[in-house]
C-alpha cells in the first residue's frame, strides 16, 4: 500500500509547492488548482489533448524502465524518439503511395528499427568497450538531433512550407484518430501504447530473458555465475528500450503531424525518466505516471491565458516542482532500496 | 589449566565486574534483537560470547562499544553506570574493540596507523619519536613485535592483527572486544594470537572475544555466555561446560557436532580436471595469482582445498567457472566429465551438471533484492522444467520452490519474502537447495558453511557427502581445517596461488596441515 501512496503523496506535496508559488506571485491558488483541472480534464478535447500528451510519454517511460529493470540509465530516449519519428516520416515520404494498412505497418517497423539500433548502439558499447551508458546515450542524443537536421534539411525538405520539417507522408500512412475527443488528435498510437506496456509486462515477468535482464540488473556477479551472459542482456535491454522510444514517432508522424517536425518533442525523452521513476519502472505504474504528466502539460499550458499573475514561464516552474517532487522521491526510495541490498 | 581457570574465575567474582549489561533491549522495527541481555564479564578474564548468526552477541557489543544506543537497560563499566553517544566515549572509558575485517590503511605504516586519530601534536608536529618509543615499549610488555615502517598491505594478516591490538592498547584500552578474530587466520598465528591473548589478561587486560568456534571458546576463555534468538542461554564456567553443551543452548536443541563420513566408493570417471591453470592478470581487487595449478577429482570423492583465505582460492574458482573471461587472463585448461571446456560459456558449463556453492554468497549466489521464488530459479531459468519456449513455467517454479524450502528448511517459508531479508544462514540453505535442484554431477562448493549456524553446517555436510555419494565429484575449499579435514577424501593445500601438499584422508593431523597452509 505504502508502495503506491508514497508516490501520490510526492505527487500532491510538488502540486502543493507550485500552488504556494502561485499564491506568493499574487494568484488565488484554489482558482489555480481549478483552471490546471478544467484545463486538463474540463471537455472532451482537453481530455483528449492530455491523452495526446500522455501516449508519447508512456513510450518513453517504458523505454527508461526496461533498461532501469537492467540496471540501466537510459538517457537516450530523446535521441531514440527523434530518430524512429524520422524514420517513419522518411519512410512515409519516399514511398508515398504504399496502401494502408502495409504503409502504417511498414513505418511502425521503421521507427521500432531506428531506436532499437539507437539503443542498441550503448548497449553494444557497455557490453563490449565496459564505457559508461549515460555518457553514450547522452552523446547518441546529440547526434541524432544533427542527424534529424540533416535529414530533414537537405533530404527531405518540404519545399511548400517555411518551417524546418519533411516533405508529408502518403494518405495510405495515417492512422486513426478517435473522433470523441472533440478534434485533438487521439490516435491509434493510445492503444499501441496500452498494449505495449502489456507485452513489455509480459517481457519483464513472464519470460526468461526478462527475468536474465532483472538478474543483471540485480546483481551482475550473481547473474554471471548463474550462466547469464550480461553484456547479451544489456544490449538487448537498452535495444527494446530505443524501440520502445522509436514508437513515439507513430503517434506524431502518423497519427499527427503526417511529417517529421525538427523539435516536436518538448522533451518527451527527458520526461520519461520522471514517468519511469515515479511509476516505479512498472508498466501500470508508468501509464498511471504518463498521465498525469499529460494532464500537467495540458493543465499548465492554459495557465498563462487564464490567469493575470501567472506567466507561461511560472506554469513551467509549477509543472518542474511537481516532476521535482514525484523524481526526487522515486530517485530517493530507488537509492534507499540500493542502500540495502 | 583447568584448575587455573577456575580459581581465577572464583577469585575475580568478588569484585565489581569489568563489564556488566543489565536488561539491555534493542529493537530494529518489529525485530527484537536483544530482549533483556544480562553480561557480566570480570576483570582479569577472557570471555567468550558466542551464538548463531543473528542471535544478537553482535549487537550487544556494539551497544557496549557506543556504537548504537539501547532501547533500555544499563551498562555498567567497573561498577558505574555509563551512556555512551559514540565510540569515542567508550574509548575514553578504556574500551576498544578489533573488528572482523581490520580498519588499517594499507599504504600507511604500522606506526601511522597506530597514531592516526590519535597523533600526539606538539606545535602542529605528530611527535612519531616519543609515540614511537611508548609503542615499542608496549610491544615488549605484551610480546607483540611489529615492523613500524613496513606499510601495513605488506604485512601479514596476523600481524595487521598485533597491529589492531597494539592500536587499542595505545589508547589505553583496558577492556578489549575482538570480533570473530581467528576468522581470517592460520592455525599457527590462530595459536600465536591466543598465547598473546592469555598474555594481555595476565598484565590484567579483559578480554571479550566473539565467536562461533566451540574449541576456541573451550581452549582459551575463562568464561563464556551464548546467545540464542537475542537472549542469553547460558553463563559459565568454561572449564565447567563441554562443546556439545554450548553447541546445544546455541542452537536450542541437540546437535550433531561432527558427521559420521562414510568412506567414499570413488568411481574411475574424472569429473573434474584442471592443468596447468595459471592467473596472469588479477581478478578486480585481488592481488593473488595462480601458478600452474593442476588435479583432478574423480566422481564420488570430495576433494578439499584448504588454505587461508587469500591464496588463489577465490581466483581459483573464478579460473574454473569463467575460464575464458576477459576480466581475468588465464591460461591452462579446465575439463568436466571429459569435455574440455576451456573456451566455453558460464551457462553451457553449468548445463553439464556443474553445480555451484559460490564463496561470496551475497554477491554471486543470490538476488538480494528479488524475491526467494526468483533467486530459486537463478541459473535453472532456461531449463525444461521450468521453461518453455522463452516463457516462465510459474507453476512449476512455485512448485519446485515451495518444496525445496520446505525440504531444505529455509525460513521464514515464503516464497515472496526478499532473499535480503533472510538470514546468513537461511540464504546459505536457500543456494544449497537451488545448486541440488540440478542434480550435480560436480559440485563446486566454495565456503559452505561460513558464517552458517551450527545446526545448519551438519545440514548441509549432510547433503555434500550425499551428493558425494550419488556419484557427484566434489570440491571443497573452505577455510575451516575442520570442515576439511571432516569431509574430504583427499585433501590439496593451497599456498601462494600454487597446489603445496597433497593428503589422504586420515593422513595428516591438523598441525601438519597448519604448517602448509602457512607455506612451510
Amino acid at each position: 500500500m505504502r508502495k503506491f501512496l508514497q508516490p501520490v503523496l510526492a505527487a500532491a506535496f510538488g502540486l502543493a509547492v507550485g500552488l504556494g508559488v502561485t499564491w506568493i506571485a499574487g494568484e488565488n491558488p484554489w482558482h489555480v488548482l481549478q483552471i490546471l483541472g478544467k484545463s486538463a480534464f474540463g471537455s472532451s478535447y482537453d481530455v483528449g489533448m492530455t491523452l495526446f500528451y500522455s501516449t508519447p510519454l508512456i513510450f518513453t517511460g517504458l523505454a527508461v524502465a526496461v533498461p532501469f529493470q537492467a540496471g540501466l540509465f537510459n538517457i537516450g530516449a530523446e535521441g531514440q524518439l527523434t530518430l524512429g519519428a524520422l524514420a517513419a516520416a522518411a519512410v512515409g515520404a519516399l514511398w508515398p503511395g504504399l496502401p494502408w494498412p502495409v504503409a502504417p505497418a511498414f513505418a511502425i517497423l521503421a521507427a521500432i528499427f531506428a531506436g532499437t539500433i539507437w539503443g542498441a548502439i550503448p548497449g553494444w558499447l557497455r557490453a563490449k568497450r565496459g564505457s559508461h551508458e549515460v555518457i553514450n546515450t547522452i552523446m547518441l542524443n546529440f547526434i541524432a538531433a544533427g542527424l534529424a537536421s540533416y535529414v530533414t534539411l537537405y533530404l527531405l525538405k518540404n519545399p511548400d512550407s517555411q518551417n524546418p520539417e519533411t516533405r508529408p507522408i502518403g494518405a495510405g500512412y495515417l492512422i486513426q484518430q478517435f473522433g470523441i475527443f472533440g478534434g485533438a488528435p487521439v490516435s491509434m498510437a493510445l492503444p499501441l501504447a496500452i498494449v505495449a506496456a502489456v507485452l513489455v509486462w509480459i517481457l519483464l515477468w513472464r519470460t526468461v530473458v526478462g527475468y536474465e535482464m532483472r538478474a543483471v540488473g540485480q546483481s551482475e556477479p550473481a547473474a554471471r555465475a548463474a550462466g547469464i551472459n550480461p553484456g547479451r542482456m544489456r544490449i538487448i535491454a537498452l535495444a527494446v528500450g530505443g524501440g520502445l522510444a522509436g514508437l513515439v514517432g507513430v503517434g506524431e508522424v502518423l497519427g499527427n503531424a503526417g511529417k517529421f517536425r525538427l523539435g516536436f518533442s518538448p522533451e518527451y525523452g527527458f520526461m520519461g525518466i520522471a514517468v519511469a521513476l515515479l511509476g516505479r519502472n512498472q508498466p501500470a505504474g508508468v501509464i498511471a505516471a504518463a498521465l498525469l504528466f499529460g494532464a500537467l502539460h495540458k493543465g499548465t499550458a492554459d495557465l498563462d491565458l487564464e490567469t493575470e499573475h501567472v506567466t507561461r514561464e511560472l506554469s513551467l516552474v509549477l509543472q518542474a516542482l511537481i516532476i521535482l517532487s514525484v523524481s526526487a522521491e522515486g530517485l530517493w526510495s530507488w537509492m534507499k532500496k540500493r542502500g540495502e541490498s | 589449566m583447568a584448575a587455573d581457570t577456575t580459581t581465577r574465575g572464583e577469585e575475580h567474582s568478588r569484585r565489581a565486574a569489568a563489564v556488566e549489561l543489565r536488561g539491555l533491549t534493542k529493537r530494529f522495527g518489529s525485530v527484537v534483537a536483544n530482549a533483556g541481555v544480562n553480561l557480566q564479564v570480570e576483570a582479569g578474564t577472557i570471555h567468550g560470547v558466542i551464538g548463531e548468526n543473528g542471535a544478537g552477541k553482535s549487537t550487544a557489543m556494539k551497544m557496549l562499544f557506543g556504537i548504537s544506543p539501547p532501547d533500555s537497560g544499563d551498562i555498567l563499566v567497573n561498577g558505574t553506570t555509563c551512556v555512551w553517544s559514540s565510540p569515542a566515549d567508550a574509548i575514553a572509558a578504556g574500551i576498544g574493540m578489533v573488528h572482523q575485517h581490520f580498519m588499517l590503511a594499507g599504504p600507511y605504516s604500522a606506526l601511522d596507523n597506530i597514531l592516526l586519530g590519535a597523533e600526539p601534536v606538539r606545535l602542529g608536529m605528530i611527535e612519531r619519536k616519543k609515540a614511537r618509543v611508548r609503542l615499542e615499549a608496549l610491544a615488549r610488555q605484551y610480546g607483540l613485535p611489529v615492523d613500524w615502517d613496513a606499510p601495513v598491505e605488506k604485512l601479514s594478516v596476523g600481524v595487521q592483527q598485533r597491529i589492531e591490538i597494539l592500536k587499542l592498547l595505545y589508547r589505553n584500552a583496558k577492556i578489549l572486544i575482538l570480533d570473530e578474530p581467528t576468522a581470517v587466520l592460520t592455525p599457527q598465528e590462530t595459536s600465536d594470537l591466543f598465547r598473546n591473548l592469555k598474555k594481555l589478561r595476565d598484565e590484567g587486560k579483559t578480554i571479550i572475544l566473539i565467536t562461533h568456534k566451540l574449541k576456541e571458546v573451550m581452549s582459551f576463555t575463562d568464561r563464556v555466555t551464548v546467545f540464542r534468538a537475542g537472549r542469553v542461554t547460558g553463563e559459565m564456567e568454561t572449564s565447567r561446560t563441554s562443546p556439545q553443551e554450548l553447541a546445544n543452548l546455541m542452537v536450542g536443541r541437540k546437535v550433531v557436532l561432527s558427521i559420521d563420513v562414510p568412506p567414499a566408493r570413488v568411481r574411475d570417471e574424472l569429473a573434474m580436471e584442471v592443468a596447468g591453470l595459471s592467473l596472469a592478470g588479477a581478478v578486480a581487487g585481488s592481488r593473488h595469482q595462480l601458478s600452474d595449478v593442476s588435479f583432478s577429482v574423480n566422481c564420488g570423492e570430495i576433494v578439499g582445498i584448504a588454505g587461508v583465505e587469500g591464496n588463489g582460492q577465490s581466483e581459483l574458482l573464478q579460473a574454473i567457472l569463467h575460464p575464458r573471461d576477459p576480466l581475468c587472463r588465464t591460461s591452462g585448461t579446465v575439463r568436466f566429465l571429459g569435455e574440455d571446456v576451456t573456451s566455453w560459456q558460464a551457462r553451457k558449463i553449468r548445463n553439464l551438471g556443474v553445480a555451484v556453492i559460490p564463496e561470496d554468497r551475497q554477491g554471486e549466489g543470490l538476488l538480494l533484492g528479488e524475491p526467494v521464488r526468483e533467486n530459486f530459479l537463478l541459473g535453472l531459468q532456461r531449463t525444461s522444467a521450468f521453461s518453455h519456449a522463452g516463457l516462465l513455467n510459474l507453476e512449476n517454479i512455485q512448485a519446485a520452490a515451495t518444496r525445496a524450502v520446505e525440504e531444505y528448511d529455509v525460513r521464514p517459508r515464503d516464497l515472496a519474502i526478499l532473499a535480503g531479508k533472510l538470514s546468513g544462514g537461511n540464504q546459505q540453505k536457500l543456494i544449497v537447495a537451488r545448486e541440488f535442484q540440478r542434480k550435480p554431477r560436480v559440485l563446486i562448493a566454495a565456503q559452505p558453511t561460513r558464517g552458517v549456524d551450527v545446526g545448519a553446517i551438519e545440514f548441509i555436510h549432510n547433503r555434500i557427502v550425499r551428493a558425494r555419494d550419488e556419484g557427484a565429484g566434489v570440491v571443497l575449499v573452505s577455510f575451516e581445517l575442520d570442515e576439511i579435514l571432516a569431509l574430504s577424501d583427499r585433501i590439496l593445500v593451497m599456498y601462494e596461488g600454487r597446489i603445496d601438499a597433497e593428503f589422504s584422508r586420515g593422513q595428516a593431523t591438523e598441525r601438519e596441515l597448519g604448517l602448509k597452509m602457512a607455506g612451510s
